[in-house]
């Protein structure tokens, strides 16, 4: 386990911005921390790493209770990210890499490493502020694995990244990722983190409102939903066994009562001679998750 | 190395190479030259143009005048009032000066007359007017037969030499006043300058990182506390040297200056500010002066005043520009808006400043003034000047300890505020809230 939350509350005067939140994520995990704006989420990436402290309950990072030496594993990237506009490249990288406790040398090392595989060793002496925008975002994300952190966290990663960037740095995620080094990684572009995620946690007016394995939380959101396309026609008396939900021609998406049941419809119209070409249950995305859940909680909010 | 001194090291740095530092350092010891210069131009400049006057003395009072700072008095030679006139038309003459009769020696005014097309020059019309009262003068003093050396026995100048009834040999004269003014002028004047000016750097520089957003990166490797103590330490190293800089060059454009001139005569230096009727200062009495100043200032207790000094400095430096870091760390992205918070910090400098300039001059020792002293918003400037003047020993220690207690409380306090407002985007800031977020936990 690399880290672990556990009951975790920070309160500003009289708002409670983080209410009791426990979650643990695994070595190698990526891990993705979801929630409407608002809900904690800043609040609590702030306290993993250690910009602020929670007002009761404990962090642990590798086994061990945060303390000062904590942000020389951590890689932030923050939403509200920069960089000082004036500096030179090389020294910015420098600076930010001996502040997280890497010798003057190793950090040289490191950071000629990281230019040289984005292919922007040239780039040293150029100024922060004569970079585009999606060049400087690169810069960030040296910044912040520069000093090889055990655990990155990622706030938005992509915001600001024409397509191309984006699967570099996507790229560069996964092969941080297989080197074992775990990520956790927020935002609210939820094919993202069906793409990239094993586990997530949904947080929500500070509360933790769902937490889990992707796949099984997905499962656990299903709705026995079922399409099916053929050729020819489909039996007259269909829809009076199941309960279609939309009908298109040659397809139909069907409720079934249980997962049993879909090996009773698929033996129901091969029977009926119908030619089956296309079979599958639909798994909810994590778009309707979020929304369901986060819409769920505003119900029994205001009820 | 530790956090903190790559902090300071980056704080410095990048501010020592910027160019509009090294511009300004060296410009402004450049522009004192050129100042010095134009003034020593000037003054040349003024005594070279010389104007002819003849005078018309109608009464008989003034006979033969000496020239004097560019002016010529001739003597009208017989002609009368329109033929003189007719040789200021031709531009033989600049001037007719007519002087009527005195009538009653009772009047206290006389008023003569000069006749010319061009203006005269305030300078020349006060060299005219001293020259002419001396003469009726003289003419007073001839005709009611007194004797001009009884006359001069009735001038006496008075000196007051403050002498202490207890206490040690050391004794106060009356230059003492005259060298405190001069000490606590420049040290009130170095201190209200380093404060506002690179107090707003420490603030700008914290604004400068809050809307780059690059400082929830940097909260994330050093402690907030870190990051605002290096830009102060590093903002006042910057000041020093730049302070250094001017001290060293500007001693390096007064050496230079004689060689640009040919040699400065000071009495010329201050020829434009003393015209009006100042007495002439003779030299020997001028260098007897500066003797009895220097001993003044060889008798003030350099040790102490320097050691306090540096004291009273780094306190003022570090509780002011640590109040503005602190309010940078509340503003926005909008400097407009910032006005309204720096003005309760920029209140007690001026009030500190006014304070030595209208209490401090009147009596140092008043009771404003020693509350002043003490109060650790007002003592790093008024301090020093009153230090000058021999206060108690326990007032300085008092003022000294309190000092530096308060700028260890100053910057703890703004770094409670600055962890707050440094990550908080996009909200106006009121005092209240401010004050809320110093009783935040961790």
């Amino acid at each position: 386990m690399i880290l672990s939350i556990q009951n975790v509350v920070k309160t500003y005067g009289n708002y409670t911005a983080v209410d009791h939140v426990s979650f643990d994520v695994q070595k190698g995990s990526v891990f993705g921390l979801l929630g409407p704006n608002g809900a904690g989420k800043t609040s609590l990436i702030r306290m993993i790493t250690t910009i602020t402290g929670p007002d009761s309950g404990a962090i642990f990072l590798d086994g061990e209770k945060l303390n000062e030496r904590s942000p020389e594993k951590i890689g932030y990237m923050p939403e509200e990210r920069g960089l000082y506009k004036k500096m030179k490249v090389g020294e910015q990288l420098l600076y930010l890499a001996q502040l997280k406790g890497l010798s003057k040398a190793a950090a040289q090392k490191e950071i000629d490493h990281w230019l040289t595989k984005f292919d922007i060793k040239d780039w040293w002496s150029k100024k922060i502020e004569d970079l585009s925008k999606g060049m400087q975002q690169k810069i960030q994300f040296i910044a912040t694995i520069v000093h090889k952190p055990r655990l990155l966290i990622l706030d938005e990663p992509f915001t600001g990244l024409d397509p191309i960037n984006t699967n570099l740095i996507k790229d560069e995620i996964r092969q941080l990722n297989e080197a074992g080094i775990s990520i956790i990684f927020s935002t609210h572009r939820m094919e993202q983190v069906e793409e990239m995620c094993d586990h997530i946690a949904l947080i929500n007016h500070g509360k933790n409102v769902l937490y889990g394995e992707v796949q099984s939380i997905k499962n656990q959101y299903k709705q026995n939903l079922y399409r099916v396309e053929w050729q020819g026609d489909l039996p007259a008396d269909f829809g009076q066994h199941f309960s279609i939900t939309q009908q298109e021609n040659h397809a139909v998406t069907v409720k079934l009562h249980d997962e049993g049941e879909s090996n009773k419809m698929l033996s129901h119209l091969i029977q009926k001679g119908v030619r089956i070409t296309h079979f599958e249950e639909i798994l909810p995305t994590f778009n309707e998750i979020f929304i369901r859940t986060v819409e769920g909680e505003r119900h029994t909010v205001s009820n | 190395m530790s956090k903190l001194s790559l902090i300071i090291k980056r704080e410095y740095l990048t501010r020592v190479t910027k160019k509009s530092f090294i511009i300004g350092t060296l410009l402004a010891p450049l522009g004192l030259l050129v100042y010095m210069l134009v003034i020593v131009g000037l003054t040349k400049y003024e005594s070279g143009s010389e104007i002819k006057v003849a005078v018309l003395d109608e009464g008989g009072m003034v006979k033969q005048i000496p020239d004097d700072k560019g002016v010529r008095f001739i003597p009208s030679g017989g002609k009368n009032l329109e033929q003189l006139k007719a040789e200021v038309s031709e531009k033989k003459l600049d001037g007719v000066l007519q002087i009527p009769p005195l009538g009653s020696f009772q009047k206290k005014e006389h008023t003569i007359f000069f006749y010319s097309d061009a203006k005269l020059a305030p300078e020349k019309s006060n060299v005219i007017e001293r020259k002419i009262a001396k003469k009726i003068r003289e003419y007073k003093i001839d005709s009611l037969g007194l004797d001009p050396s009884k006359l001069e026995m009735l001038d006496t100048e008075i000196a007051i030499d403050p002498e202490k009834i207890t206490g040690t040999g050391e004794d106060d004269s009356k230059y003492t006043a005259g060298v405190g003014l001069a000490i606590g002028g420049i040290m009130a004047f170095i201190m209200f300058f380093m404060v506002t000016m690179y107090g707003a750097m420490v603030m700008r520089s914290v604004m400068e990182e809050k809307t780059n957003r690059i400082v929830e990166v940097m909260m994330s490797s050093v402690r907030p506390f870190e990051l605002m103590l290096g830009k102060i330490i590093g903002a006042g190293a910057v000041g020093l040297t730049q302070v250094l800089a001017w001290i060293i060059l500007s001693g390096a454009v007064f050496l230079i200056v004689p060689f640009f001139v040919g040699g400065v005569d000071p009495a010329q230096m201050q020829a434009p500010v003393a015209v009006g009727d100042a007495p002439q200062i003779d030299p020997e009495q001028m260098e007897g002066e500066a003797f009895r100043f220097m001993t003044e200032i060889g008798k003030q207790n350099w040790p102490l005043i320097i050691f306090s000094f540096i004291i009273f400095f780094l306190g003022g430096y570090f509780i002011y520009s640590s109040l503005f870091a602190a309010i940078g760390s509340a503003m926005g992205d909008d400097m407009g808006e910032g006005q309204s918070l720096t003005l309760p910090v920029m209140i007690p400098i001026i009030l500190a400043f006014y304070i030595t300039a209208f209490a401090g001059m009147r009596n140092p020792d008043s009771g404003l003034m020693v509350f002043a002293s003490l109060f650790p918003l007002f003592s790093p400037i008024v301090m020093p000047f009153r230090m000058a003047f021999n206060p108690p020993m326990w007032q300085i220690i008092l003022s000294l300890v309190l000092v530096v207690a308060a700028a260890f409380f100053f910057v703890w306090l703004a770094g409670r505020i600055y962890r707050v407002g440094i990550l908080l985007y996009g909200k106006k800031v009121t005092f209240k809230e401010i004050g809320k977020w110093m009783f935040y936990r961790g």
